[in-house]
């Protein structure tokens, strides 16, 4: 308990991961909590990989980290944009009611 | 030691408390403040365990852009109206069983995986970017991500631009029946259209606009 090694930091990672998952799956009130539940899973991704990095001494785990890191400040602006324009169009952002694919 | 473990505790107790009350609050302005608050203790996390610049990098890019930009957007699309309704609708209520299911399943794998996990020793000789410890965390890391790794440094770049464009494109809208200022049209304006010399004669006047 006492000695903090890997194992800690990946159970952190995986508990973080879950609660995203559940974030997804859970939510009724609209889409923006969702978009929040994915930067939550790739922020567990990117716990697990700089575990990896710092305990293996190997710093492309590090890399990685800077390169999801880029990609989840693009898919968090482009969902952005995304949601404005649909809320400009539909005037709703509520997931119980966005069913135009009839999904 | 010891040390090590309060601070590891602290922070990831703060962090999944703050991460469950994402999901769960029922104001989305709320939610957008816890996220903030699990980005900032991670990033204390990874400043401990000597990720510093990564840490500083999630405070600026997380906290500082995204997180901002999601609470621009919460604002801007006046959710707060509904922040009473959490779990509002009769049917959805089907989909919470099946989500909570499956998300407690992907938590025990994940858990199994860890629980079973043994290195190899060969894992410590096939990696071929080992830190330098004699230079601190950010000097190292740029040292290969400039040599190394520098396409992908240059793919991300792209990447960048790619969402920046298309967040202008998605947004943008023209409005009609908006009077603008042309400055073209204005510096492009020629003596013969704007002044008319008139032969004025008397008792008669001059009309204008007809």
């Amino acid at each position: 308990m006492i000695d903090i090694g890997l194992g800690h930091y990946l159970t952190l990672g995986a508990v973080i991961f879950s609660i995203g998952v559940i974030g997804i799956f859970l939510n009724r009130k609209n889409i923006i909590v969702i978009l929040m539940s994915i930067e939550l899973i790739l922020l567990a991704v990117n716990i697990n990989l700089v575990a990896f990095s710092i305990y293996l001494g190997d710093l492309a785990g590090q890399v990685f980290t800077l390169f999801i890191l880029t990609v989840a400040a693009a898919e968090a602006a482009i969902g952005l944009a995304i949601i404005v324009v649909y809320f400009r169009n539909s005037g709703t952002i509520r997931v119980e009611e966005i069913d135009k694919l009839k999904g | 030691m010891i040390a090590h473990a309060i601070f590891f505790y602290t922070f990831s107790i703060i962090a999944v408390v703050s991460a469950i009350m994402v999901t769960a609050s029922k104001n989305t302005v709320h939610s957008v403040f816890f996220l903030i608050l699990d980005f900032i203790s991670i990033s204390c996390l990874f400043i401990m365990i000597g990720a510093e610049f990564l840490g500083m990098i999630m405070l600026i890019v997380y906290v500082g852009a995204v997180a901002v930009l999601f609470l621009f957007v919460v604002m801007m699309l006046n959710v707060a109206q509904q922040k009473n309704q959490w779990f509002a609708g009769q049917s959805t209520s089907k989909h919470i069983p099946v989500g909570l299911i499956i998300s407690t399943l992907i938590f025990f794998e994940i858990i199994i995986v860890i629980g079973g996990w043994k290195y190899k020793p060969e894992i410590f000789d096939i990696n071929n970017s080992l830190a330098n410890t004699s230079v601190s965390n950010t000097h190292s890391l740029g040292q290969i991500l400039y040599t190394d790794y520098i396409h992908v440094f240059q793919i991300s770049g792209m990447i960048l631009l790619v969402a920046m464009i298309g967040a202008i494109v998605l947004t943008f809208r023209q409005r009609s029946g908006v009077k603008r200022q042309s400055y073209i049209n204005q510096i492009s304006r020629e003596r013969a259209e704007g002044v008319e010399v008139l032969e004025v004669q008397s008792n008669k006047g001059v009309k204008i606009d007809d």
